[in-house]
């Protein structure tokens, strides 16, 4: 059976926010636009206002995370909700109930929004999917699939320092294969406008077909560096060391880690972005990660915003 | 009793009939076609008008989920859902738990088939114990408990000595050996087809040369051994083109293909439907049209249901965690006919792929009308589209890629040894 996009309702009004896959780029503008207005709120003195005064979001974690979790607990508590952390991992499914179950407990007690990381690609589509009309489900990273609040805010940093979509470059480097926050910055990209999204990996690290995503694969640093204005570094997992993914970590940082050398490739003004954890030395080097052109830390800082946007933008609030 | 099946459209494919004719049977055999006997009391009138009468149908591939899975469906239910689907005779796959490793567990599953009294079970004992590919069954035992093949239906023996030697011991006794051509080492934990839907939504992938090696082993191996291979749910246009370059070449092969496979592609599992979840994984859209195609030609021999009926919350999970498998014995009829319509194939050659032709690689006397025969029939309106929901199926598994679809032709009658089992 085709289903419509489960994220809009038939007015295509945001009811979810799954991955950004299908979103129309006025979507994403609202969502960005909405997040500038928050920025200022988060360098207040008093940093709350009472948008979400009175409603109830649980984060539901099924996987361990510790900035995606705090970053949206920060983001609902500056909008006056009322934010319930579970850790599913220690609680409900290690005593055998299901992930369905779960959910319909929240629902009971009569959530308003959950927040969703699972490890399973698809987990918060199910969610969705089950949820009585009413609540609204964000994404906050399920398996290799999607995670789309990092991309957002990604896109946010893109535009405070770029200003523009439509004249950028903008490369991806390391593990896409495994990687959520690649695939939902791919959509994010194309559907803005970027003209020119480019992969950079060696092929173990790549899915099959990735350019049909509209992307343009390099396996050279040393290519696929040269003009960019903006490089993502994704973080390489230490599992991918014990299959046959790679080698060793150093053989990888020394072909695909970026180092000031290589970021010379780039063009002069270009800023390097991770979506952190940061693995240093494995796929950057520490005076990169901490240099003049990285924007690292104001990803996290910009990702309070947008989070609150994504959730006020849900919750029926425009700014 | 004698029954008097008239006016029916009568389509047999093994002996290429498709006309209007009466049909007369006695002692659970079909008496005579055509004219009525001199002898004939009859003592029930069918009236097939306006409805098909063919063999009953051969399904190569029923999962009735006894013994040991009795959770996800039993014996009672899954053989009340093959005679609504007009299946007579199925084999089953002994990935059950146990698995049909042992006489004693065939007999088991035969004698309680048999006591149910409707359609007629094989089941295909186990290649290797317990499935682990590490040592032989006693082929010849289960083959006096039951077994007529033998099949390793959890993908290839990553052990190819004992494969090799698994084939030589079966050739010995002329069992045929069923395997599932997926190389376990290249699917390892994936979940979909390895193309651009598992890339864009995340999900592990199985790349097609999972099949193809497995199927160039299997034909190398076959090579060695003078033995009949069948090749059960073939998926990728690759694999099917080795199996006609093996035929070709003289291999004694037979392949079947799946309802699903013919239908669906990996573009079908849309926003995660776990309905989708199956094993083999569904291919592209290429891979699809090359195996509809290979039903044409006769490279396929065989569509089967690949009936596998599982727990309804069991699919209730993300897309990777949910249960493998979809119902489907009741759409094996709905589901062929849809298919020869779409590639406007004359009813009498799209039905002999679930009748006289699967009876053929099971190497059973069924799938054909001739006088003589066990009157295994099933009659069917072709003309009635129904809607596949969760309340329409008997089966005990609900989960299939066509719920909410439409199908073409209901099974009205569904006669096994020239009794009725089945009535709608």
């Amino acid at each position: 059976m085709i289903n419509r996009n489960p994220q809009l309702d038939k007015n295509r009004v945001l009811q979810h926010l799954l991955t950004m896959e299908g979103l129309p780029a006025a979507i994403l503008l609202q969502i960005l636009d909405t997040a500038e207005s928050f920025v200022g709120v988060t360098e207040r003195d008093v940093k709350i206002v009472p948008l979400l005064r009175g409603k109830s979001i649980f984060n539901l974690f099924f996987e361990p995370s510790t900035r995606t979790r705090t970053t949206f607990e920060i983001a609902a508590k500056r909008l006056s909700a009322d934010v319930f952390n579970l850790n599913i991992a220690v609680s409900a499914q290690s005593k055998g109930e299901t992930l369905l179950d779960t959910v319909d407990n929240l629902s009971a007690m009569n959530a308003d929004m959950l927040i969703v990381r699972h490890a399973q690609s698809g987990a918060a589509h199910l969610i969705a999917k089950h949820v009585r009309p009413g609540i609204h489900v964000i994404n906050a990273g399920d398996g290799r699939h999607a995670h789309p609040t990092q991309a957002l805010l990604d896109m946010f940093t893109i535009r405070r320092y770029k200003q523009q979509f439509h004249n950028l470059r903008v490369a991806i480097i390391g593990d896409i294969m495994h990687s959520r926050v690649a695939r939902s910055q791919i959509h994010a990209l194309t559907t803005l406008g970027v003209p020119e999204v480019r992969v950079i990996a060696p092929k173990t690290l790549l899915p099959s077909k990735v350019e049909r995503l509209g992307v343009h694969v390099f396996h050279d640093m040393n290519e696929g560096l040269k003009d960019v204005d903006v490089l993502v570094m994704l973080r390489l997992q230490k599992e991918r060391m014990q299959g046959a993914h790679l080698p060793s970590s150093e053989e990888y940082f020394k072909y695909y880690g970026l180092t000031p050398e290589k970021l010379l490739l780039a063009r002069p003004d270009a800023i390097v972005m991770h979506p952190g954890p940061m693995n240093r030395g494995v796929e950057i080097d520490s005076s990169v990660a901490d240099g003049h052109q990285s924007v690292i830390l104001p990803q996290v800082t910009f990702g309070i915003a947008v989070r609150m946007a994504v959730m006020s933008i849900l919750a029926g609030h425009q700014v | 009793m004698n029954i008097y099946i008239k006016n029916g459209r009568l389509i047999d494919p093994k002996n290429e009939l498709d006309v209007i004719q009466d049909i007369y049977i006695a002692g659970g055999k079909i008496l005579a076609i055509g004219d009525k006997p001199d002898v004939f009391r009859i003592d029930h009138v069918l009236d097939a008008s306006n409805l098909v009468v063919c063999p009953g149908l051969v399904d190569l591939s029923v999962r009735l989920r006894e013994p040991g899975l009795e959770y996800m469906a039993t014996l009672e239910s899954e053989m009340n859902a093959a005679v609504a689907g007009g299946v007579t005779s199925f084999a089953c796959p002994p990935d059950t738990d146990p698995p049909l490793d042992e006489p004693g567990l065939v007999e088991m599953v035969k004698h309680r088939a048999r006591n149910l009294n409707q359609a007629n079970v094989y089941p295909i004992g186990a290649l290797t114990q317990g499935l682990h590919g590490e040592h032989l069954t006693e082929m010849a035992e289960l083959r006096d408990a039951g077994c007529i093949v033998f099949g390793q239906p959890n993908g290839l023996l990553g052990n190819l000595r004992i494969l090799m030697q698994a084939m030589q011991y079966a050739s010995t006794y002329g069992f045929s050996v069923w395997l599932s051509p997926q190389d376990k080492n290249l699917a390892y934990d994936g979940v979909a087809h390895d193309g651009e839907v598992a890339t864009r939504l995340g999900l592990p992938a199985i790349p097609v040369c999972a099949e193809t090696i497995a199927i160039s082993n299997i034909i190398l191996l076959a090579n060695e051994v003078d033995v009949h291979i069948h090749l059960c749910r073939i998926s990728s246009a690759k694999g099917l083109a080795m199996v006609r370059t093996a035929r070709q070449q003289g291999l004694s092969m037979t392949c079947d293909v799946s309802m699903n496979h013919i239908h669906m592609s990996d573009m079908d599992i849309g926003f995660f439907d776990s309905n989708c979840h199956i094993m083999p994984p569904l291919r592209s859209i290429s891979d699809r049209d090359a195996l509809r195609s290979g039903l044409l030609d006769g490279t396929i021999d065989a569509i089967c249901s690949d009936h596998a009926p599982v727990d309804e919350d069991a699919k209730l999970l993300p897309f990777g965690q949910a249960e493998i498998g979809a119902t489907g014995v009741e759409l094996l009829l709905s589901l062929t006919l849809k298919y020869g319509m779409e590639m406007k194939q004359p009813l009498v050659k799209v039905l002999a792929g679930i009748t006289s032709k699967p009876a053929k690689v099971l190497g059973i006397d069924a799938g054909h009308l001739s006088p003589g025969a066990a009157a295994d029939i099933c009659i069917f309106d072709p003309d009635i589209y129904w809607k596949v929901t969760s309340p329409a199926l008997l089966s005990q598994g609900k989960n299939t890629p066509f719920l909410g679809m439409e199908v073409p032709g209901k099974v009205r009658y569904t006669l096994i040894n020239g009794k009725i089992v089945y009535e709608s």
